[in-house]
């Protein structure tokens, strides 16, 4: 009772001014520092052609497994195409799959996750079959996914999707429930107010913070499984240079040139590192209650 | 505590099922004739014709999923199209090196991870604290693959103190066997280490601002005994179930691990498969490593009434 009263009171509070979101920003230093990496990185990705001479895919068996220099920054591969060329233009493919993957999942596991909190009979239906697909390794369903499907953009992005929509029906599941229960959408429910507008009004606001945190995790696990599945030979086909094919490209060459490796490999983990910081500065910012329970 | 435990039994049944579905599933949902996706693009109509007939394609779908329940519970897992051998022996050449990785691994991970959880707890907001949270972040940020080959370019290349690749069976002794594992088992563990510590650290917080911790510390007990001997025990129950659920990030990791690491178990196995598009070999390896997760929970269930008496359902 306590706490219903306390958050009618949070409810009734007047929504902060925009100073307040800048200083909140200037509190978390991590959504900051995490948001300018990404900024950078998504520059550099975009803006690919102007920043370098060389086509990511000519070949010039010439200049084979150059060290990085001057003229090749990041050094050439077994065939002699510049790595700094291919891994900025490499990073199109990971940023594309983890931004599409984090709408698709989030916006589907919403609807999933809004029926399931608020039918009891769909609930236990649906929950059960989500229990099922997180008990498979989400890399192995995805790799499973791989395996039947032509290797192409769209179906490493569906591969992804389906591995992450669980976790959001959870999320949004658990958020459902626990509002509906909340003072205030009973009265809703009392004086009459249809289903669907409870849901929009009331309950759906109520995810839209815990759902912007878990999107970016999202978007990260995402960059990360599109780079496993590319690195294992089940992602993105050998023609688009991505992160994860540029590396196992280089597997065969790493006693000789360590840096077909490493220089994609660094890049893919700083990009990651950069959205789990905004997302844990947005979790904190956004959703305190679930970052004390973290 | 009888009816707990049965009553968790009997919820696993319908996990499994759902997991046996969606298992079985995959290859139906494909556009187009799964026997053609099997086959590839260069296969001859006959060669499609002959997988459709030893999958038992032409069946519709319930009698189909009823037929490979029953091979799978009675040991058939079907044959590799690529080897021509059965899974099952497949998986029993394999297994030894997957085993012993994994095991290395999660008793590297949760010894390090658990007292640099507890450090970072009852040093709160301290440099060490702070330190082993960047760690956790990094930790989870790092791909398995990616902190394997720095590994391996540090430690095997550079500085020569460990071994590259490869997989060597404990039969050839224990020091080779070991070092070999040594590189391997660290890379896996390192996405597994951050969540641990950083749900150790949450969860001793929390007991660690308790009356009785507070009792024991005024009475003068020692800050290791303090530590793990009141404040762990009480904030093992989250800390178990994340090992728990850690352990599916751990099962695909072995799969990279494997492939980076050269070591011949049931990771690389699958990535061969995918290469040759050997469906039944994935289904297999894919159904195995998901009832692993499903019994490993169950155990994580069961061992809740052990670690916590308060637990009475």
């Amino acid at each position: 009772m306590l706490d219903a009263l306390a958050g009618a009171r949070e409810d009734e509070a007047p929504v902060p001014p925009r100073r307040g979101r800048l200083q909140q920003l200037r509190r978390h230093p991590t959504v900051v520092i995490g948001g300018l990496i990404l900024l950078l990185i998504l520059v550099a990705t975009l803006a690919a052609p102007a920043l370098t001479a060389w086509d990511p895919l000519l070949i010039d068996p010439l200049a084979r497994l150059r060290p990085p220099s001057a003229d090749h920054l990041l050094g050439t591969d077994a065939i002699g195409r510049d790595l700094w060329s291919r891994t900025i233009h490499g990073g199109r493919v990971s940023l594309i799959v983890g931004l599409v993957v984090a709408v698709f999942a989030t916006t589907v596991g919403l609807l999933i996750g809004l029926i399931a909190g608020y039918n009891r009979l769909a609930d236990a239906l649906l929950m059960r079959v989500m229990d099922g697909l997180m008990s498979i390794p989400a890399i192995l369903l995805a790799i499973a996914l791989m395996a039947i499907a032509q290797a192409s953009i769209m179906t490493v992005v569906f591969a992804i999707t389906v591995v992450e929509v669980p976790r959001v029906v959870r999320l949004v599941r658990s958020v459902v429930l626990s509002v509906r229960e909340q003072a205030y959408v009973e009265a809703a429910v009392v004086v009459g107010s249809r289903t669907g507008k409870i849901m929009i009004r009331h309950i759906l606001p109520n995810t839209l913070a815990p759902l912007i945190v878990q999107a970016t995790y999202i978007c990260a696990a995402a960059i990360l499984i599109e780079s496993l599945l590319s690195f294992l030979g089940a992602g993105t086909p050998p023609e688009v240079p991505s992160w994860g094919n540029i590396m196992a490209e280089g597997r065969a060459y790493f006693m000789l040139a360590p840096w077909i490796i490493l220089a994609p490999g660094i890049v893919l983990a700083i990009t990651v590192l950069a959205i789990n910081l905004v997302g844990d500065g947005l979790r904190d910012m956004l959703d305190p209650r679930f970052a004390r329970r973290l | 505590m009888f009816a707990y435990i049965l009553r968790r039994l009997l919820a696993t049944i319908p996990v499994l099922a759902i997991v046996a579905l969606v298992v079985f599933s995959i290859l139906h949902i494909a556009p187009g004739d799964p026997a053609a996706v099997i086959a590839g693009d260069q296969a001859t109509p006959e060669q499609i014709l002959a997988i459709r007939a030893k999958l038992g394609l032409d069946l519709p779908f319930h009698e189909q999923f009823l037929l490979w329940v029953g091979n799978v519970l009675r040991g058939d897992l079907g044959t590799s199209i690529f080897s021509n051998l059965p899974v099952g022996h497949l998986f029993l050449q394999r297994v030894e090196p997957t085993v012993a990785l994994t095991i290395a691994t999660t008793l590297v991970t949760v010894l390090l991870a658990v007292p640099l959880g507890v450090l970072a707890a009852w040093k709160a907001g301290t440099f060490i604290d702070r330190a082993v949270m960047s760690f956790a972040v990094l930790g989870f940020s790092f791909p398995v693959f990616v902190v394997g080959y720095i590994f391996i370019y540090i430690f095997a290349v550079k500085l020569q103190i460990l071994p590259i690749q490869g997989y060597r069976p404990l039969a050839d002794g224990i020091g080779p066997f070991l070092s070999h594992l040594v590189l391997p088992s660290l890379a896996l563990g390192m996405s597994f280490m951050a969540l641990i510590a950083r749900i150790t650290r949450a969860s001793m917080l929390e007991v660690l601002s308790q009356d009785h911790i507070r009792t024991a510390r005024a009475k003068g007990l020692p800050a290791r005994q303090l530590l793990f001997d009141h404040a762990l025990p009480n904030s093992a129950v989250p800390i178990v179930t994340i090992i728990g659920v850690g352990v599916a990030l751990l099962l695909g990791g072995v799969v990279v691990t494997e492939s980076v690491f050269a070591i011949p178990g049931l990771g690389r196995l699958v990535v061969d498969a995918i290469l040759h598009r050997d469906y039944p070999v994935i289904q297999g390896v894919l159904l195995l490593f998901s009832l692993v997760y499903v019994f490993v929970n169950l155990a994580v269930d069961l061992l809740y009434v052990v670690i916590d008496p308060r637990i009475r359902y």
